[in-house]
Parts: C-alpha cells; sequence; structure tokens
C-alpha cells in the first residue's frame, strides 16, 4: 500500500534573508532565533554578515558547558536547573548535541525528551544540534548558536556536550564555566586521577546521588583533586558537589556555585582571559574550516592520491604535500 | 546497510549541506513508541537529524519543539484512536503561528474513513502501517524538496 498525499497544492517555502531576521532575533522572536540558528549550521554564506553582526551584539551571557558519559544525566541535570533558573526570571537557552552517524550523516537527537516538560521549560529556548562529523564533543555551528541566543538576551546558556569518552575538552574553550558530570558506578578511582575530561572541570558533579555508590565516586573525586596541582591556576577552589535530579537534592547548591563561579570569573579578571582563549579557539577552528573548504573546492585528484597511498606507491605525507602543490618539506634550520 | 567508510568523521560529506530535521513526535495519551522509534531510526539511517519528542505532548509542546528546532517535518505517530480531534489542534495551531511551511506527516493507526479529516486539518501525507521505509523516505524528500528552502 503507498502514502496517502494531499492532492491539494503542497506547502511552500519562502527563503527570508538572513539580514531582515538579525533585528527579529534581537527583539527574542523565537522562530527568527531557530532560523537563524539553523542557517549557522547550513554554513550559508549569505548569513555570516548576519552572524557576524549578532556576534557584536553578544557577549553578555553567562555560557555554561556540561560534559560527561554517555547517560551520565546531562540532560537531566540541564532540565533540573532550567526550572532552578527559571525561578529568578532569567531567559535559559540549551545547545544540545549529540553525535551524527558517520555513515549516513544522520542522528538522533533526544536531549529535549528530558527537557520539554514543565511550564518552565516551555519559556526556555533548546535547541538539539548534530555534531555533523566535527570532533571534540561541540558541533562546528554551537558558539554560533551560543551567539545567537546571547543576542537575544538568553542568560545562562547551557552547551550539552556529546557524551564523552576521556579527551573530549574542547567545551573548555567554548564556555565560562565547564560542569563535569560524573555517575556513580564507572570505574575505580585510577579513572580518577587520568588527564583529560576530569581535569577540566570548574566543578565537579556527582549525579545520581541517590545511588549507593555515589560517595565513593564524590571520595574518588576529592582524592584526585587534593592530590594533583591545578591545570589551570586559579584562586577558585574546584568543588565536588553531589546531587540528585530524581530527589532534588543539591541542585540549588550547584545553582549558587555555578552563580559563585561567575562572580569570580568577574572579580578575577579571568573572564577575559577565558574570553580570549574562546576568542582564539574560535578564529582557528573558522581558519581551519576556511582552509579546508577552499582546499575541498580546489581540489580533483584526492581520489588518485589516497589510491596510490592504498597501493603504497605513495606515502600520506607525499600525497599531502603534493595536494598542496608542494614537492617536499623545506627543512627549517 | 552498506558502509560507506569515506564518509567517516573529518570527511568533508558532513558539513556544510542543510540536512532535513524531523520531529518525531507522539500527541496525547497514547504510551506506545515503537513505532515512532523505528520510524526514527529509518530517517536517521537516510541521513536525516531526527528529534524525538518523548511521550504525552499536547499540540502546543509539539508546536513550540517544532519552532524552536526549526524542523522541516512533523511526524506524528498516533494509536489512540483520537488522531482526529490531535491533528485538528496541531494543524490549526501552525496555521496561527505562521509555523505552517512545516510539513506534517500523519502516521499509526489511522483508518480510512478518517483520511479527508486529517488531510483537511493540514496534514500532506498519512502513512499506512504497511508502508515500505524507503517509500516513506522518498515520499518526505520529495516534499521537503518541493517546498524550497525556508
Amino acid at each position: 500500500m503507498t502514502l496517502v498525499t494531499r492532492s491539494a497544492t503542497p506547502k511552500r517555502g519562502i527563503y527570508r534573508p538572513s539580514a531582515d531576521l538579525v533585528p527579529k532575533v534581537l527583539a527574542g522572536s523565537r522562530p527568527d532565533i531557530a532560523r537563524m540558528i539553523s542557517r549557522a549550521e547550513a554554513g550559508y554564506d549569505e548569513a555570516s554578515d548576519a552572524l557576524a553582526a549578532l556576534y557584536r551584539h553578544a557577549g553578555r551571557a553567562h555560557v555554561i558547558g556540561v560534559t560527561g558519559v554517555p547517560g551520565g544525566g546531562k540532560s537531566s541535570l540541564i532540565s533540573a536547573l532550567i526550572r532552578a533558573y527559571s525561578g529568578d526570571s532569567h531567559k535559559v537557552a540549551v545547545v544540545a548535541v549529540d553525535p551524527s552517524s558517520p555513515y549516513s550523516g544522520g542522528a538522533i537527537l533526544g536531549d529535549r525528551i528530558r527537557m520539554g516538560d514543565s511550564a518552565e521549560a516551555q519559556q526556555a529556548f533548546v535547541r538539539s544540534m548534530a555534531t555533523r562529523g566535527y570532533l571534540g564533543g561541540l558541533a562546528r555551528a554551537t558558539l554560533q548558536a551560543v551567539d545567537v541566543l546571547d543576542a537575544a538576551g538568553y542568560s545562562p546558556i547551557f552547551i550539552e556536550t556529546v557524551g564523552v569518552g576521556q579527551d573530549e575538552v574542547e567545551v573548555v574553550t567554548a564556555a565560562h564555566t565547564v560542569v563535569v558530570l560524573s555517575p556513580p558506578g564507572l570505574g575505580d578511582d585510577i579513572q580518577a586521577i587520568k588527564a583529560g575530561v576530569t581535569e577540566i572541570a570548574d566543578i565537579h558533579v556527582v549525579s545520581k546521588g541517590d545511588k549507593p555508590d555515589a560517595a565513593a565516586t564524590a571520595s574518588a573525586l576529592r582524592g584526585m583533586m587534593s592530590l594533583t596541582p591545578l591545570g589551570r591556576p586559579s584562586e577558585w577552589e574546584t568543588p565536588i558537589l553531589t546531587l540528585s535530579v530524581a530527589t532534588g537534592d543539591g541542585i540549588l547548591d550547584l545553582k549558587q556555585c555555578l552563580d559563585s563561579h561567575h562572580a569570580h570569573l568577574v572579580t578575577s579578571g579571568e573572564l577575559a582571559l577565558r574570553q580570549r582563549s574562546i576568542s582564539r579557539t574560535r578564529v582557528l577552528a573558522t581558519l581551519n574550516h576556511l582552509l579546508r573548504r577552499e582546499f575541498d573546492e580546489n581540489t580533483t585528484n584526492l581520489a588518485a592520491h589516497l589510491q596510490a597511498v592504498a597501493d603504497r606507491s605513495s606515502d600520506p605525507m607525499t600525497a599531502a604535500l603534493a595536494l598542496l602543490g608542494l614537492n617536499r618539506m623545506e627543512a627549517k634550520p | 546497510m552498506t558502509v560507506e567508510r569515506d564518509r567517516m568523521p573529518g570527511s568533508e560529506n558532513l558539513s556544510n549541506t542543510p540536512r532535513i530535521r524531523v520531529l518525531v513526535a507522539k500527541l496525547g495519551l497514547d504510551g506506545h513508541d515503537r513505532g515512532a522509534k523505528v520510524v526514527a531510526r529509518i530517517l536517521r539511517d537516510a541521513g536525516m537529524e531526527v528529534i524525538y519528542s518523548g511521550l504525552y505532548k499536547t499540540p502546543a509542546q509539539i508546536l513550540e519543539a517544532a519552532i524552536q528546532e526549526d524542523v522541516d517535518v512533523i511526524g506524528v505517530s498516533l494509536l489512540s484512536g483520537s488522531h482526529v480531534p490531535l491533528f485538528a489542534a496541531l494543524g490549526s495551531l501552525l496555521r496561527d503561528q505562521q509555523a505552517d511551511h512545516i510539513l506534517l506527516v500523519a502516521g499509526g493507526v489511522i483508518p480510512e474513513q478518517d483520511y479527508d479529516a486529517l488531510m483537511n486539518s493540514g496534514v500532506d501525507v498519512i502513512v499506512p502501517q504497511e508502508a515500505r521505509s524507503d517509500v516513506i523516505v522518498s515520499a518526505i524528500r520529495d516534499l521537503v524538496d518541493a517546498r524550497g528552502r525556508i
């Protein structure tokens, strides 16, 4: 049996120029905010002037990164924080990143399921975003989406990373405050002393605090924090909070902690340093993107080089140099 | 499934192309979402970005999610028998909020005598239970192509 399609005229879309969306985004119009984010994701050249204008209006929001393993409770925690902040008449926004399939390019974006139900959540702006092949725990357009929401007056803005492994730390150069979530029961205390994700936290959260192993996880983290010198020298002493979204215990403590971290960033002058490091990452990532695009548009003989490397009649370095139009690396004295 | 290893992360094919975004939604008092999840998976494997609403949503919640996520398509799966009033409510909300560029697809248990009522509410396609996955995918692609870029 085939599908039943409406016989009347099919729906038609109207493409409104991105420049027309800018004043509406600034006025807080939700459909226009959403459309602007889609344009940033698609990478339309037509949208770049509008995004540049919005960037200049942004910069007021407290941007909070939430990261941790898959299933650790990131979405549930953000959902609880939306409720906590909405009580203070904040306009809260979330950009939640989930992975794209490396094969089909498609994605299932499921973070919203845990965020959408309360009346407060209806006032918040929640946007799901697929990585589209971008590595590091975020999507290429994540921070452009944050700019759009920031310019529209949202704060705080939460960035939920993909469920991370041990080394996806890009969020540390994307957010002002980084919350690392560790659910109980995922391995012994050697996990807590490894390098990587556990080092980047401004606030450690042990999630699912109603589970029996939570105290052990918190204790392992405390042990790690007491032994290692701080990776990023700062007067901020990284707290370790145990909380439970199911019971509500600890949520308000975390909110207070987030607020006092923001106050610390402002008074210590570290906010400016972090803004600069975020800028550095963004400029270099954009540069990388433009160079890659230019390369893709101007390269026609990639397949031949790939085959030669596979056949071992060439090698990766020779092929890459040839694609750049070079014969060999100039040896530096 | 053929694995296209040239399309692994870092390959150019994933970025810089607008992707079809679909909100797969469950409306009203209807706790059966196996079908919705199967369809979500089919659309994912066809390269679409699928947002799943979760269960027991109201038409107003679905509209707000569709707007914030800027989806091209809302696919609603209904097995509760209340498809006629729920699609009427969702269709009129979409028109009221000038969001009727969003294509509306209906699936689940929908008797033939209700087809006209759903079409009049703004449903673009009805997917019978026997529909093949490739037919669903190409219908969505064709509708989005016909609608054009927004």
